[in-house]
Formats: structure tokens, sequence, C-alpha cells
């Protein structure tokens, strides 16, 4: 069996939320194995990050260079390419890093790669069954991955549930030693940091999108600290941006955005045609409305028939609750 | 002592023998006029080409009736009666004007007593004029009508201009009447006979101010009257054709040329045929000298009345667009580009210039502007070749962009699957009470409904679909639908400059239709009405449903029952492409009235003068700039008169309609049904159904039938 | 600027429902309508506007078979230099790395400063770019929300990062960037400017056309293979949830959280 490593993002000595949903993916390939985390970086966050590891991984490599200071994806490859064993699956979150990074590094280590994978069904012998969703999300393929000389996939992040485990114990092995000189033709300038009110809805896995039921410009806040809550953004349907409550980039519908969310809070919308248009991809919707016939309820996973105004705060508190468990 | 008082030709101007010196005010008046007027045809023989020279009985008739018969004058009272006098007066005055200038003298131009009776009119003329000129003086400075104001974003106002003018033409009045009022003055005083000078009048009230003057003195003001007269004449002739006056000649042109066909667009390119249209480099306006030498002529004839924009919806809701600013940019634009002094610059891109983008999209073809202008300028027709441009350019809004790819690629802006375009004839009940069959080409019905994409894909419209074939069941039609071979329309995808899309859905729908062998059409969707009556050629004759309607509610094949609830208010929102576009303002009024208990009021804003709810098709997906929605003035409007039921008959009134009432707030005060919906449930089912051998033969459906075979046969 | 931009025709999921066929195997691919993956169409629209910014010319090469030239006729229509055709039946089934394999060998054959490629397709998901840019030993961005031309062969550019934030980098040319949608806003391309490239000759590749080995890519080299469409169960209409506030609170975090909305 491939050794199976993951490759573990990080920023400000914490890890990533998918350090452990790749660990999850990585037991669902092999239940036996015991992944390898790598972490490359510098400096005493590095270290940091390293050691808040040990409690779930049983071994990180650590990769410790003042080239990889900020993760540039072409000096991270240079830098696995070096370290990685022939053969090695590596399994990395598919957002902004992982995409930059993995094409390549697959090419690089002769490895088969597959993207954005949301479901892995196990393997046999040399080939490894997984699931991914194409047509944005309107059907869902089987895909089998020859791993024969090595794998890099990525994983959509919140598809694979974190396992609750003992603590590990790991060991941190510095990998930092093999590295020759890093150089790279692209080189990191500066983060500019979105303005407020610059929210992409289209970006996000998660809406609470607000209709008319959220009455007033004032209780939009209601949605929005559920939207923190849960990660997620506010979107809305055309009355709300009418009623100037929101910008209209938050708009879904024919004539607003057209989203493809994973999640779809419907809270207060009665399910128009023109603002259904707006919604791809088949996300699981689930509709809170105070009117029992609202036509959301037709399309919708999953429908509650209560006043958002009173529901929509009860369920913020409840996943902040859960949040506030699993810090601890 | 003198013995008579001299005429201006007979005097001398300051050693200038008067003969000579008019004479030469004349030739170097009418010489500067004509080489203005020359200059400002040089546009107009770059534009592009325009047939407007067919049907002239239609354009005489109309230059009689809108012209001479000033006949939309009157929309504004105030304003407009005002209009009609100054015009009544110019056009009398101008014959003395022309007696002046050409015989330079007192001498009437008529003998007798006709002659007499001229002066009579010619002296309350003058005087009318001239009040009329305070008024309107005053109507500037003082009442300020709203529609004159300018928006700062169209530059300043037009204040200072306008009352120059009015100044100018008061001028010519006084100047008139001293003339005439001194001469009579010396004359009583002479003890000649007095030339006569109707009582009340501008000349006579002069006369008598000035009776008791020294005769030395009449004769100067008597001369002098001439003078300032003749003087101001010619320069304001010269004057005109820098400003809005221009209209007094160019109107009749304006009028003579203007489009005759209302629901109608010109060609892409005026003498090209659809053919070889591809051929053509550019299409559409994108430089100045791509508008049509009438759509130039409009520019020139604008009177800056402010009435289009007055009456524009887009304007109303704060979107960037004014018809008149519109008009008024591009007249700027041509005295800029081909100045009276100097040579042309040209091929400036509007869109950027003076246009912008969203100026151009916010249009929804209603036509309350060109229902409302005197002059009957064009405005329609200018927005969408404006938009061909733009098409053609690749400038299109990314909202417009999708709708449009999926018409071309699916033929319906939502994309849509062709195949489930009949879907909403096979719902459980309605299959139940009516089949609706789908037309595979043998000759199988009488009756076309042309469904179109709305009320075919949109869940809610769906029900003025079903709601129409249960009417054209109930009134013994044989119909049927083309289900999958149907394609939109293109009405909307026109009106959005996409002519070759267009004409790819036209020449399908025109194949469709003929195969399915029907002998006319009939259709809910007043979009699709205007583009199949107008924007088709050789398909079978076509009616909209509240036609239908009215004429069966007479036939008797439609009864109704008496409205449940005798609290309901109706009033009814029409439809501006059956309205404006079409003249369909009756049928629907008719039918409502025919329900019995019905009570129904009519909005300010009615029949020619309704208000735009918002557009359909394509304008569904476009996101204008604007402050407020439409539908919510309109839904607003509604309920001003104290109605709580708007009975519209286009789908996409009831979008625009039912989503202002969310917005406005009004949901429970107020409800939105289509015509076709309203007729359903109020009809009485079957009642022609005894001893009418015409309905077994023709329909297949049964309002009582409970079950039914395979209700649409895909073809 | 000599601009390559990779393309792909794909089924339009704003334009299509796809469904499982009756065997449930595959998608319903009767009642398909195609057209240009869209963050392709963004990487046009990019390449137009640098050429016109600083001249050069932009060529768009597809992979695939004859139905794909409508794409490159739409691109051309919007303005792009050339369109070139790779097809060949050695190349069928090829996965991400064969499709990165043979555009290799194209980009090798002519001189490209600048290789741009669609952040994904509808059915794949983001890999040719970055395999390119590996295989080549260019320098490669993925993400690219916008582009600036600098002095001396490099670019700046933004990605888009988490939170709507942009990430600046500096790359060297010649490079592969893989476009973000929304990083410009592409012209409209009716079926009048098609048809006013439709006698533009469209050159084919083959692979000897190329110098591909037909044994390293399609069916049989490919290391990854999709085996069968499925649509995942889920219950028809709502589930409509009863009883307590609490409960249902409990019941929908529980949903939220299995559906991967729950941080």
């Amino acid at each position: 069996m491939a050794r199976i490593f993951t490759y573990i993002a990080h920023k400000s000595g914490v890890p990533d939320d998918s350090a452990a949903e790749l660990m999850a993916a990585a037991r669902k390939i092999d239940a036996a194995s015991s992944p390898t985390a790598i972490v490359t970086g510098w400096g005493p966050d590095l270290d940091a990050v390293c050691s808040s590891l040990q409690s779930s991984y049983a071994e990180t490599w650590k990769i410790s260079n003042e080239a990889l200071v900020y993760p540039n994806a072409e000096l991270v490859r240079k830098a696995l390419v070096k370290v990685l064993p022939p053969g090695s699956i590596l399994l990395v979150a598919h957002e902004h890093f992982g995409i930059d990074l993995a094409p390549g590094l697959s090419v690089k280590m002769n490895a088969a790669f597959v993207s954005d994978v949301l479901g892995i069904e196990g393997i046999e012998g040399s080939t490894l069954r997984l699931i991914r969703q194409e047509f944005g999300g309107q059907v869902s393929a089987h895909v089998q991955c020859d791993i024969s000389s090595g794998a890099v996939i990525t994983l959509r992040p919140g598809a694979f549930k974190p396992l609750e485990q003992a603590s590990a114990n790991g060991v941190v092995a510095d990998k930092s030693p093999e590295l020759g000189p890093l150089t790279a033709g692209r080189r990191y300038l500066e983060t500019i940091v979105a303005e407020a009110g610059d929210v992409d809805i289209t970006k996000h896995a998660v809406l609470v999108s607000i209709g008319r039921g959220i009455q007033e410009k004032n209780n939009v806040a209601i949605a929005q600290e559920l939207a923190d809550a849960l990660g997620a953004a506010v979107s809305c349907s055309r009355p709300v941006v009418d009623a100037k409550w929101l910008e209209k980039s938050r708009q879904v519908g024919s004539s607003g955005k057209t989203v493809k969310p994973q999640v779809y809070l419907a809270c207060g919308i009665s399910g128009s045609f023109q603002h259904l248009a707006g919604i791809k991809g088949n996300p699981f919707i689930v509709a809170i409305n105070k009117n029992p016939k609202a036509p959301i309820f037709q399309v919708a996973d999953v429908g509650i028939v209560d006043d958002l105004l009173e529901f929509l705060p009860e369920l913020t508190n409840k996943i902040r609750e859960m949040h506030s468990v699993s810090v601890k | 002592m003198v013995e008579s008082i001299q005429s201006p030709a007979e005097a001398t101007y300051w050693l200038i023998q008067g003969r000579i010196l008019f004479l030469v005010i004349h030739l170097l008046g009418t010489a500067c006029f004509a080489y203005i007027v020359a200059k400002r045809l040089v546009p107009l023989l770059r534009g592009e080409r325009d047939f407007r020279f067919d049907r002239p009985l239609a354009r005489l008739g109309r230059v009689l009736k809108f012209w001479l018969g000033q006949w939309r004058h009157p929309r504004y009272k105030a304003a407009g009666i005002m209009h009609v006098l100054i015009f009544a007066g110019f056009i009398l005055l101008a014959t003395r004007a022309f007696a002046l200038i050409l015989g330079f003298a007192d001498s009437n131009v008529l003998p007798g007593s006709l002659g007499h009776a001229y002066d009579v009119v010619r002296d309350y003329a003058t005087t009318v004029v001239f009040f009329c000129m305070v008024i309107a003086a005053s109507r500037r400075l003082v009442f300020k009508p709203a529609r004159y104001a300018v928006p700062d974003k169209y530059g300043k106002a037009h204040t200072a201009d306008a009352i120059f003018l009015l100044g100018l033409i008061a001028t010519l009045m006084v100047a008139d009447s001293l003339f005439a009022g001194s001469k009579a003055a010396a004359q009583s005083q002479l003890g000649q006979p007095v030339e006569f000078l109707a009582v009340l009048s501008l000349p006579w009230i002069l006369k008598n101010a000035v009776l008791t003057a020294p005769l030395a003195t009449l004769q100067n003001l008597h001369l002098g009257g001439y003078l300032l007269h003749d003087l101001t004449f010619f320069f304001l002739l010269c004057y005109r054709p820098f400003g809005i006056q221009f209209h007094v000649e160019t109107s009749l042109f304006t009028i003579f040329f203007a489009k005759l066909d209302r629901g109608t667009l010109k060609p892409v390119r005026w003498g090209v045929t659809d053919e070889h249209l591809d051929q053509v480099k550019s299409l559409g306006v994108k430089t100045f000298e791509d508008f049509t030498w009438k759509h130039m002529l409009d520019f020139y004839s604008c009177a800056d009345c402010g009435r289009c924009s007055d009456n524009c919806p887009a304007n109303a809701v704060g979107r960037p667009l004014s018809p008149r600013f519109l008009t008024i940019k591009a007249r700027d634009y041509s005295f800029q580009h081909y100045p009276v002094l100097g040579g042309s610059n040209n091929g400036t891109l509007l869109i950027g210039s003076i246009y912008s983008e969203d100026e151009v999209w916010s249009c929804t073809t209603c036509g309350a502007c060109e229902q409302e202008c005197p002059l009957l300028v064009e405005y329609i027709d200018k927005i969408v070749d404006l938009r061909r441009g733009m098409i053609d350019d690749g400038n299109v809004p990314q909202s417009l962009q999708k709708p449009l790819k999926a018409l071309e690629s699916r033929g319906n802006p939502y994309g849509k699957m062709e195949k489930k375009k009949a879907d909403w004839a096979k719902t459980k009940e309605f299959q139940q009470a009516c089949e609706v069959k789908v037309l595979d080409g043998n000759g199988d019905a009488d009756t076309l409904y042309f469904v179109d994409s709305i009320t075919s894909y949109d869940d809610r419209m769906q029900s003025i679909g079903r709601a129409t074939a249960k009417i054209l069941d109930q009134v013994g039609e044989n119909f049927g639908i083309l289900g999958a071979a149907e394609k939109d329309s293109g009405h909307e995808v026109r009106r959005f400059g996409e002519e070759t899309l267009f004409m790819a859905l036209r020449d399908h729908n025109v194949h469709a239709i003929k195969a399915s062998g029907v002998q006319r059409i009939v259709t809910a969707d007043p979009h699709a009405y205007n583009a199949l009556k107008h924007d088709y050629k050789d398909v079978p004759p076509v009616e909209h449903i509240s036609q239908v309607i009215a004429r069966e509610v007479k036939t008797g094949k439609i009864k109704f029952n008496p409205v449940e609830n005798g609290k309901n208010t109706y009033t009814y929102h029409d439809p501006c492409y059956l309205g404006r576009h079409n003249q369909v303002y009756d049928d629907p009024r008719e039918v409502l009235d025919a329900i019995p208990g019905l009570k129904r009021v009519e909005m300010a804003r009615s029949r020619d003068r309704s208000f735009c709810c918002g557009g359909g098709g394509l304008m569904l997906f476009y996101e204008p700039k604007e402050d407020q929605r439409m539908g919510v003035k309109r839904v607003q409007m509604a309920a001003e008169t104290g109605a709580n039921v708007i009975v519209t008959a286009c789908p996409f009134c009831m979008v625009n309609i039912e989503d202002a009432i969310k917005v406005a707030g009004m949901e429970g005060k107020m409800t939105a049904i289509d015509l076709t919906e309203l007729v359903d449930q109020q009809m009485v089912r079957g009642a022609n159904a005894e001893g009418d051998s015409l309905l077994a033969n023709s329909t297949s459906c049964h309002p009582e039938r409970s079950e039914g075979p395979a209700v649409l046969r895909e073809s | 600027m000599e601009i390559l931009v990779c393309a792909r025709r794909v089924p339009d999921t704003s334009e299509n429902e796809i469904e499982l066929n009756s065997a449930g195997n595959d998608i319903e691919r009767d009642d398909l309508v195609y057209s240009i993956n869209e963050p392709d169409n963004y990487a046009v629209e990019e390449a137009l506007q640098i050429v016109s910014r600083i001249g050069g010319s932009v060529t768009v090469v597809t992979v695939g078979g004859e139905d794909d030239e409508e794409i490159l006729r739409r691109e051309m229509a919007m303005g792009a230099t050339h369109g070139v055709l790779i097809s060949d039946d050695a190349f069928g089934g090829s996965d991400g790395r064969g499709i990165a394999t043979i555009l290799k060998a194209f980009v090798q054959k002519g001189k490209y400063d600048l290789v741009l490629t669609g952040v994904q397709a509808e059915d794949g998901g983001a890999q040719v770019g970055g395999m390119l840019a590996a295989m080549l030993d260019y320098p490669f961005a993925s993400l690219v929300n916008s582009i600036e031309v600098l002095d001396g062969g490099k670019l700046k550019i933004s990605r888009e990062i988490a939170g709507g934030n942009k990430e600046m980098n500096e790359i060297d040319l010649p490079c592969v960037l893989s476009i973000q949608t929304g990083i410009n806003e592409p012209r409209y391309v009716g079926m009048r400017g098609i048809r006013q490239v439709a006698s533009v000759p469209i050159p084919t590749y083959g692979a000897s056309d190329l110098g591909v080995d037909p044994g390293a890519v399609g069916q049989a080299a490919a290391k990854v293979k999709r085996v069968d469409y499925f649509v995942p169960a889920l219950g028809k209409g709502a589930e409509m949830l009863q009883g307590s506030r609490e409960e249902i609170v409990e019941k929908v975090v529980e949903l939220v959280a299995a559906k991967g909305g729950l941080k």
C-alpha cells in the first residue's frame, strides 16, 4: 500500500481546518493507514503548526525554508518533489493553494491527479475509486484512478467529516536539509484584503439568503450573524435589493447573480421563478418561511414553517455553541 | 406740412431709399438663411438612407391632422391651447409678412370685404400671439412646469434661450402693430380715411396710445416699426436653425416623413434584404452619420417641449434615460460637428461620448414618448438602431448575454429544454379539463395558440396558458400549439438590437407555423402578438386573446357568472404592446364590463397614456440603475384610484406587477390577475355546448371530462 | 505579445438540465447544447484586451473533434487571430494529463509568450493549466483575476483567494495562467459574427503533426477514468420539519453539517 501524505495549509501558526478532513479522507482510502502530514513554512509559526499537529498525526514532516515563508506553489512543489518517496499519495485541500500546487506536482511526481473529490469509495489493488461532481454539481461521477505510480488528490473542503480520535502523540521529522536552493518564476508581492461590502456570493459554499420575510433593514443583521457563525455569506432575493437593504451584488436570481453553493438557507424567500433561476448546482436547500404554501417548499430539501426573525437567532446560538465545544 | 404718411418703401432711411434698403435686407436675410439651411442639410445628406416617400396621401393626411390640425397639442391643455393659438397666429401672419415683404407696403392682399375680414383676424392674431408670448414667458419664469427643467447631468437650463425667442416674437408683434397703429393714428390726425384696426387688438391699443403724438413721431414710429419688424424677422429667420425654433421650418417635413406604421421597427438598413445583411460591414448606429436623414431631421425638429420625457417611465423611475435629451444631445452634437462656419468633423462614436450604454438599454420601447410627441418624432427606432450598433460591437451587458446565448441555442431566454415547452399543458388537473394538441403538420387544427417562452416556462405564467386554452376550448376553437417546435417570438430580441438572432427565430417559427397548416393564430402575449403581426411576414392573421374573448362575448359563446366578491374594485392596465402599439384598448374593457357585478375604475394614466410596468422579454434580465421600479409606480397609481385588483393582459406585465405588489408591501391589499385568468374564473362552462354541433366536431376539450387519453402528442 | 488560449467545448450548465440516461450510467446526451467553457471565454477576452493594449496575436486552440470547431469560430468572431483544432483518434479518452501532453507539444511548435486557460471546466477540475505549465517548466498561477503587463518580460497578476482577497504576484514570461471568471466582461458574439468567420480555414493538427506519441495519450494512457455518472439519492420536495423549535434547530444543524455547510 502506497504511503499517504497530507499537505497541511496553515496561517498564523494554526493548521487549516482541512487538516482533520484530509486525515479522514486518508482513512477512507485505507482505514489502517496512518497518514503523514507535511507542513512547509518558516520560523516559529511553522514550529507551532507542527506541534499542534502532533495531537492528530502520528508523523509530521516539517519543511522549513525561508523562501517558503509565504506558500508559493512553485517552491512548495520543488520541495515536495525532493522529499516525497516515489508512489506516494498526496492529499491536498481543493482551495486556492491546492489548485495552484496539485496539477503541476502530479506531473513532476509522474503521479495520477484527481481534483475536487467529494467522496472516496475505496481501493482495489492499485485502483482507487473516487466520487466527483460534474456539470456544476448537477450529477456526480465515479472516477477510478490508477495509483500505481502515486497520486495527487485535491479534496473539496467540507466534504469529509473529521474523525474523532485519541491523541496521536506524533513525532515531527525535519526534512528541511534535503532541500537545495529554491527559486521560482513567480514571486509573491502582497495580499490585498477585500473591502467590506465586496462579498462575492458566487464563491461561497454556504449562503444565508433572505427575502422579503426579513421585513426591515435592521433585521438583516440577524441573517448576518447566522452567516458569520456558519462562515457563510448573506445573499438575498430581489425585493431586498429593491428596498435597498442589501447591495445589488448580493442578489440571487435571473437578474442577479447565479450561485452554486452547497447549502442554501432560504429565509423568508417565497421562491419565485426568477429567484430560483439563479440557484444552480443542486444545493441542499433549507427553506424557512411563515407561509406553508410558499413555492420555495416545492424545491427545498428541508422546510420549516416558522417566523425567521425568531428562528434564525436560535439557529445562530446553536451553531455558536457547537463551535465553542469543538474549539475546546 | 406732410399731407400723408410715407410708406417705408418711399421713405429714406439714413440717406438710403427704403425700397433699396429693404431689398438689401431681404436679399441678405434670405441668402443668409439659405446658406444656414444648406449647411444644416449637410449631415442629412451624409446620413443613412430612409424610404419615406411612399403613401403620399397618408402622409398628407398626417400633415393635415398633426401639423395643420395640431392634433396632439391639446393633450397638454395650457401649453397645447397656447401653441394652437400661436400656430394659428403664425399661419395668418405669415400671409401678411409675405405681403409686406413682397409689396413693402400697406395694401391688402385680399380684395374687398374679404380683405377687411382678414385685417380683423390679423389684428387679433397679432394680439393673441403677443399675449401668448407673455404667458409663455411667465410659465418659463414663474410657474416653471417640471417638464421644462434640465437635470444637471444634461447641462444648463434652456430658460434664457426660450425667453430670448419669446422676446423676439413679441418684438415682431409689437413692431408690426406699431407700424399699423402709427399709420392709423396719422391718418386720423390728417383727417384721412383711417385704416381699420380691430377693437382692443394690439395695433388698436397702440394706435390709441400714440393718437396725439406729433405727426413726425408717428412717421418715425411707422418707419421704425417696419424696420424693426423687418430686422427682427430676418434675424429670427436666421437664428432659428440654431435652436428649437428650427421646428417652425422643419416640422412640416418631419410630420410628412413620419413613420406610418405603429408597432413596426425600421429595417437594419433600408434597401438591404435580410439575405444580404451579413455582407453589411457595420450594423446599427455607431456614429452620428449612421442615423438616417429622417432621424437627423427629427433632431432639428424637436421643440424641447419635454412631453416625451414627462411620459417616459424610464425617466420617471430615475433610469439614466430621457428621450428629450436623447434628441437634444444629438442635435447639439450635429450643430457642433457640422458648424455653420467651418468644416465638419464627424465619425465620433456616440456611445461613450454623448450617450451611455445604460441610457440606451434603459428604454422599454413602451412608446409613451412617441405617443405624446406633437411632431411625431421617433424614438424606438433610434434606440433599437443604437442597440444594433452595440450588439454589433459586442458591447452587451453580461446579464443580457446569457439569455441571448440561450435564445440562440435553446430558443428561449431561460435556457430551458425545448422538449419541456409544452409541459404547462401537462398538469393533471388541467389535462382532465382540456386537451391541448401539439400540431404536427397534418392540418389537424384551424387555429394556432402561440404560447411564447414566458408562458411556456414560467410556473406562474403557465396559468395564463392554461386559462387561454380553456377559453379557446369554450368558444369551440379547434386549436393546437407548436410545442417543442415553437421558439421564442424574438420580439424583444429584435428590440434589443439582435436582428440576426431575431431573424433565425422568426424564420424557424414561420416555417413551423406554415407546416402546422393553421388558418389563424391567437396569442395571449402582446409581445408575441406584435411580433407575429408586424415583425413576421407571410403568417396567418393573428389576434390577441382579448379580441377573441370580446367577440365571443358578443356572440354569446362566452357568458359570465357574476363576481362573487362585490367588494373588489378592478382597474385595467394597458400593456404597451397591446394598447399603444396596436390600439387594442376597448376589447379588454368590454370584456371586463360584461362580467356582472364587476366594478371597474380607470387609472389617470390609461389607454394611450398607460404607464409601462417595467418591460418584457429581455428587459427582465437587464439590471437597470433606477431609484424605483416602474411596476411599483404603476401599482401605486392603481391604488390611487381605489382599485384593489389590477387586471392586465400580458404575462410580462404580470411578472412586473406581482413583483411590484410585493416590493411596495401591498400584498393582501392589491392583487393582479390576467384577463384570461379572470375570464376563465368567471366563465359559465360549456354554456354553448348544448345544441352546438360545431363544438363536438371541432374540439377535443371537455370541461367535464374526468380522464382522458395521452393528452399531448409530441411532434 | 503572442498569446495562446486553450479552450474547451462543454455542455453549458445554465442551458442544460443534466440528467442520467435510462441505463443510469451516463448523462442523457441527446438534448444537450454545448458552448465554450465559461472561464475559457474570459481567458480569450483577457487575451484580446492585452493584445489591444500592447499588440500581438491571440490563438485559440482546442483538443477535440470537428464539432469543437464551433467554439473556435465563436472566439475568432470575438477577435481571436487564429483558431486551431487538435484532433486525432488517438487522443480520444485522454485524461487531463493526456490533454496537457498534447497541448505541450503544440505550444512547443509555436512561440507563445503567454498561455491562458480557464480556471476549470464544467466536467473537469482545474487540471490542464497547471499540468501544462509543469511539463513546459513555465511558471504558473491559477485563479487569476487581473493581469498587468510589466516591462522586462514580466506580468503583475492577482489571484482570487479566500474571502474575496487578492494575492498579488509578479510572474516571469513565458508562463501559464488559469483565468477566473469575472476578470473582465467578455464581449458579445452573435450568429452574425460567427457567420462572418465561417469560411476562415481552421488548421487541424494530429498526433503525427505534433510529434505526440499516441501511446502516451488517449484512453490507454489515462490514469484517471470516469466510470459512470449517478445522482446522489435525495428526497423529493421539502421534508417539512416538525416538532418544537429547539428540536428543529438541532435537526437543521445536523443536516447542514452533513452537507458540508458547517466549518
